[in-house]
């Protein structure tokens, strides 16, 4: 099995070997991106390295705030703050590979001679980040459950921490797809990634934070004020508005 | 395109606006009744964040026509205008923390947004000069510098926005502001100081477009008159390079 | 709150405005040093570009057979 971006076989292989006056039929978006998401998450299933990593990734960096904070329980405010933390580093290692294996193996170059709209990979990528970060999320809000977090927040609650995450995972998939694009071309990778999505993400961390904090309390109101939801959900469709128009400029050569 | 023409024009109506502008401020402008006289500082901090969060979304207009039209000189232009203000903003959050430190004691401080937000902003924009730097192709160096004008400089309202609703409601306005409740007598100077300032950016920007051409036309000139050999090749750089050399 | 000054001697505050305005003037003179040492280095270069080109007119003229025996010197 080779690990190059692998095309359906309803289009016909790009190759040098083609003639040139024998125009491939173009492939539709949602084609394309089917194979694509098809490719991200086959790979992520078959041979799971990204997700895995990233779960760990964020256990650990809560037992870390246990010993940081000098806490057993946290509620409120600093529940929320140790949470959101916790997500967005395990995305800065998500958001770090995500590219890399594309850029490494030829698989962007392949995409490039595929006969159909580049947007296509903006929106493979995004929307497979955003699945892994839905992955690790399962995985870490119970174990911050479990761990540290003191009250114990009522089913309505977590729904709405979840459309909070769905939210806020949007706009960090966004950007991570950009700044993933961005930095898989440079010689210092890993240096540059958090460096520039971690002050692109703070809106996104202060509409999350501030809207999770009421959820996690141990009294008061356990409803999200709407105003971060706007707040998120603008910032979504900005950076998302954005991706579109200056994405293919990433990824051309 | 030659950009020193007006820059004699430009550096006498610095000077003009910003001596008038500081004279009226120290001058003509009353006593601020809570801050007394350290509030004079509010005449060259506000306007230098304004100017250079204008450099900034100017740098990605500049950013936006180098990707349209693939013209090099845009590139420089979007590079030097980020340069320049990151350099001034720089001086925002100097002059900004010297005037937390007067207000409050602390040399920083979370409640103002607008400073908070700056700061951001300015995080965001040291990056671009290393990833400049660590992309060797030039062509890729200048598309991809031009995404990250364009991507920071949309970013930078945005990130204004979440950051003032982040502290609305906890933390009144600290600084006063040319949003409201500022004095006549407090306004001139203001506008004087924000126009003087915005005429130091335009001074100072056309300055260094033009040492960065003229750089670049001599060593055009040199490998024209003495052959390739005797022009240094040029090394890694995060700087834009123009094609006539 | 502080209560307006009525005295003569300098406002509590000096130190800091004027370290402020002191910051934004050793800005702008950042830049007139950058630009001096450059507009030196495009003097010193512009005469030696012109003292090749005096050298050349001086010689016998073959402009273009000169260059590359001009490279080669170089």
């Amino acid at each position: 099995m080779t690990t190059r971006a692998e095309l359906p076989d309803t289009e016909s292989p790009a190759g040098p070997s083609r003639p040139r006056g024998d125009e491939p039929p173009f492939v539709p978006l949602r084609v394309a991106v089917a194979a694509l998401l098809r490719k991200e998450l086959g790979l992520e299933l078959r041979a799971p390295q990204a997700v895995p990593a990233m779960a760990l990734f964020s256990i650990t960096t809560l037992v870390v705030f246990h010993f940081a904070l000098q806490r057993g329980q946290v509620d409120g405010d600093l529940a929320s703050g140790v949470l959101w933390v916790t997500l967005l580093f395990a995305a800065m290692l998500g958001i770090s590979r995500l590219f890399v294996a594309d850029h490494e193996e030829g698989g962007l170059d392949g995409f490039l001679l595929a006969p159909t709209d580049r947007t296509a990979m903006l929106v493979a990528k995004a929307f497979g980040l955003f699945c892994f970060l839905a992955a690790v999320e399962v995985v870490a809000v119970p174990a911050f459950a479990l761990m540290l977090l003191g009250p114990s927040p009522s089913i309505a609650a977590y729904g709405q921490l979840a459309a909070l995450l769905v939210l806020a995972d949007a706009g960090i998939a966004l950007v991570g797809t950009m700044v993933g694009a961005m930095a898989v071309q440079t010689r210092t990778r890993d240096l540059i990634v958090p460096l520039m999505a971690l002050p692109l993400l703070i809106p996104v961390v202060i509409g999350a934070a501030k809207g999770t904090a009421p959820l996690l309390a141990t009294a008061g109101p356990h409803s999200v004020e709407v105003r971060w939801l706007f707040v998120l959900g603008l910032y979504d469709l900005v950076f998302g508005l954005l991706a579109f128009a200056l994405f293919d400029y990433l990824i051309e050569d | 395109m030659l950009y020193g023409t007006r820059l004699r024009a430009l550096s006498i109506a610095t000077l003009v606006t910003m001596t008038a502008a500081l004279a009226l401020a120290f001058f003509y402008a009353p006593m601020d009744a809570d801050q007394g006289f350290m509030q004079k500082i509010f005449y060259i901090h506000v306007p230098l964040g304004i100017v250079a969060l204008c450099g900034f979304v100017w740098g990605g207009i500049n950013g936006i026509q180098h990707l349209r039209t693939r013209d090099p000189k845009y590139d420089l232009r979007s590079y030097v205008a980020i340069h320049l203000s990151l350099v001034l903003g720089a001086g925002v959050l100097i002059t900004g923390s010297i005037w937390a430190r007067a207000s409050w004691g602390h040399w920083w401080v979370w409640d103002e947004p607008t400073l908070v937000s700056f700061l951001i902003v300015f995080l965001l924009y040291a990056t671009y000069q290393p990833m400049r730097f660590s992309i060797e192709d030039r062509e890729k160096q200048a598309r991809y510098a031009s995404v990250f004008a364009v991507t920071a400089g949309a970013f930078v309202p945005l990130n204004f926005i979440a950051v003032r609703l982040a502290q609305a409601y906890t933390h009144p306005r600290v600084f006063a502001t040319a949003d409201g409740g500022l004095p006549a007598k407090m306004q001139v100077p203001f506008y004087l100081s924000l126009l003087g300032m915005a005429l130091l950016y335009v001074t100072l920007w056309r300055y260094e477009m033009a040492s960065k051409n003229t750089s670049w036309q001599l060593r055009a000139l040199r490998r024209k008159l003495a052959g390739d050999d005797a022009v240094p090749p040029v090394g890694r750089t995060a700087a834009p390079t123009l094609p006539s050399s | 709150m502080i209560l307006a000054q009525t005295t003569n001697a300098l406002p509590d505050n000096t130190g800091y405005v004027a370290a402020a305005y002191l910051v934004f003037f050793a800005l702008v003179l950042i830049y007139v040093v950058i630009m001096a040492s450059k507009l030196a280095r495009f003097e010193r270069e512009l005469t030696e570009l012109n003292q090749l080109v005096d050298e050349r007119a001086a010689r016998a003229p073959a402009p273009a057979d000169a260059e590359p025996e001009e490279a080669a010197r170089r």
